[in-house]
């Protein structure tokens, strides 16, 4: 079994740039590679489609059998493009027909399957139709039905939901979640977009600069971020520290949580979690620190403060509350977050 | 005057105030238009019109035009078949000395057609370097021949072809290509059914271009094919001809020329004259 599914480490070099990730993704399984613009996510996915070359010290295994070895149009893939690039010459039907009739079908044989994938997507009435007379949502189904049609047993998706507006795009993330649920073969997927990723994946590898630096379950990578961007992407403070039981050194702050962490560890709180008082609060035990206010921003429903000081951090507070506490930038304030809800986990 | 861009950088109020025209560039511009304009105005005017009909119905002219037509068509169908293929070579495949490649595919293009003619004669010629082989091997001559015509007129004109070619694929998303490659096909399934298609309004460009060329073409055709009445006596060569016997044919026979140059860059309209 454990040779079934894909496993691969990806080094592209060029000038001034490296990629070298490794990650495996299981049959039925949705990985999605996430990561911020020139990250490389991007390169990772046109090298395992063959589209980009592969350094000495690279590899792709699917099912068992090396896949850098062959050429792109000998690989059993599928792959959705972030502008879905369906040819413009070709009808809808044509477009999904494309692979199966590149891989040997009959005409007729190619156009019936087509017409089924189609028809899988709820597009059958647009067969006939020119890719331009599509909409963004119905361009992606077809796309992804044509990369479906060749039953690759690796789906590639880059950036899937990116071209579309806010609108459609939860309707076809919800779509494509079902879609991707009923493909047995294995999927990796491509994302700036940390909702996507949550939504479709099963799994998050976490690029940065051309490397891997977290991956996991979503959720898991959601509650213990190990990098800043990630902590930005699933918005929580993040502070590296030492720790020493149920306490870590951050800096000059010691900061109590309920986890048992020793020696490097990371510490962090929901923005939502911070509260903000203009003198000294006595009481409950709490992480408590002396902050200067850089600015206030919109956060949904709440206000968003920026507090510099001895640690950088983001605070939700309600509007009635900026109200009371007359905060403007360069104010001293209070910053206070409950131990209970201070997370520490080993760096 | 005052005008506005919609197009330009905004400006303060959308206003212009343009200064006066400077004469020093106004001058010699209407002058190169009159340049340009007034031969062809003059053809038009000296045209023997009440006797067009009947001139153009002359068999010398009718033989001659159906010769240009003929062999200007055949030498695009063999531009196409060489060219698109050589197109696709230097705008797709990673050649070693490709930028070598391309300065000799323009070289006709610069080449005086005479000398075309003269190079085409020492190699295609009867005791050229290829043309004795194919006399032995295959008893084929070229020169002096219709065929010849064909082979001057494409050797002269494919460098339009390959040129607008080049260009339309170096423009082509070849992102489609690639996605027809994860699709599993071959590059020539790829070319055939993704490239071609998407490129063909520069095909079509570059054949209107190329056709237009080797109708026109003089040079290269009296040095290698000759000027024989019915075999290798094209329109222009006919031009030049009637001109010393009889002047006012070479007119008539101009005036064809000229209209079928004016029906190409109507329909080359968008793609050539507005592309600025």
């Amino acid at each position: 079994m454990t040779a079934s599914g894909l496993r691969a480490r990806l080094v592209v070099t060029r000038p001034a740039f490296r990629l070298d990730v490794s990650f495996e993704a299981a049959p039925g399984e949705v990985v999605a590679l996430l990561g911020p613009n020139g990250a490389g996510k991007t390169t990772a996915l046109r090298a395992l489609a063959g589209l980009t070359g592969l350094a000495e010290e690279g590899h792709i295994t699917l099912d068992g059998r090396p896949l850098h070895t062959e050429p792109p149009d000998r690989r059993p893939i599928g792959m959705v493009f972030q502008d879905y690039l369906l040819f413009p010459h070709l009808s809808a039907l044509d477009n999904v027909a494309f692979g199966p009739r590149c891989r040997g079908a009959s005409k007729a044989e190619a156009r019936r399957v087509a017409a089924d994938l189609l028809e899988r997507v709820g597009l059958a009435a647009h067969a006939a139709a020119k890719p331009r007379r599509l909409s963004g949502g119905q361009a992606q189904r077809v796309a992804l039905a044509r990369a479906l049609a060749v039953r690759p047993r690796l789906l590639l998706l880059d950036e899937p939901l990116a071209a579309l507006d806010a609108h459609t795009r939860l309707e076809i993330r919800s779509r494509l979640r079902r879609d991707l649920a009923g493909f047995d073969g294995a999927t990796v997927l491509v994302t700036h977009d940390p909702l996507d990723a949550m939504v479709l994946a099963d799994r998050l590898v976490v690029v940065e600069d051309g490397a891997v630096v977290q991956q996991g379950e979503p959720a898991e990578v959601a509650r213990r971020p190990r990098t800043d961007y990630v902590a930005r992407l699933v918005g929580l403070n993040l502070y590296r520290g030492t720790g020493d039981g149920v306490r870590v050194k951050v800096g000059e702050l010691l900061f109590s949580t309920i986890e048992q962490v020793d020696g490097p560890a990371f510490v962090a709180f929901s923005p939502a979690a911070g509260a903000l008082y203009r003198t000294r609060p006595d009481g409950s035990p709490r992480n408590l620190w002396q902050a200067a206010v850089e600015g206030v921003e919109r956060h949904g429903d709440n206000v968003r403060v920026h507090l510099g000081g001895p640690i950088a951090a983001f605070v939700d507070i309600t509007p009635a509350a900026l109200a009371d506490l007359d905060l403007s930038p360069g104010r001293q304030v209070w910053a206070a977050v409950k131990a209970t809800e201070t997370h520490a986990y080993p760096a | 005057m005052t005008t506005t861009s919609p197009t330009g950088p905004a400006r303060g109020g959308g206003r212009v105030v343009a200064g006066r025209l400077p004469w020093v560039l106004v001058v010699p511009a209407l002058l190169g238009l009159a340049f340009l304009v007034l031969p062809l105005a003059g053809l038009l005017i000296r045209a023997p019109w009440p006797t067009l009909l009947q001139r153009l119905a002359e068999p010398q002219v009718l033989e001659a035009l159906r010769l240009s037509l003929v062999t200007a068509t055949i030498a695009t169908a063999v531009c196409l078949l060489l060219g698109v293929p050589l197109a696709w070579l230097l705008a797709r495949v990673d050649l070693p000395g490709r930028r070598v490649v391309r300065a000799l595919v323009t070289v006709p293009l610069v080449l005086p057609p005479v000398v075309g003619g003269v190079a085409l004669l020492l190699v295609l010629g009867r005791r050229g370097l290829v043309g004795q082989w194919l006399e032995s091997a295959f008893g084929v001559t070229l020169p002096f021949t219709t065929a010849g015509v064909v082979v001057a007129e494409a050797f002269v004109a494919m460098p339009f072809l390959v040129i607008s070619v080049e260009g339309a694929l170096r423009a082509a998303d070849q992102r489609y290509e690639e996605a027809a490659a994860t699709l599993g096909a071959s590059r020539w399934t790829v070319f055939r059914r993704v490239t071609l298609p998407l490129v063909a309004p520069g095909i079509v460009a570059g054949a209107v271009l190329c056709w237009a060329r080797a109708l026109g073409e003089f040079g290269a055709t009296i040095t290698f094919a000759g000027n024989f009445p019915g075999t290798t006596r094209t329109m222009p060569l006919a031009v030049y001809l009637a001109l010393e016997t009889e002047p006012e044919a070479a007119i008539v026979l101009s005036l064809v020329l000229l209209a079928v140059s004016v029906v190409i860059l109507a329909s080359l309209r968008d793609r050539w004259v507005n592309a600025a």
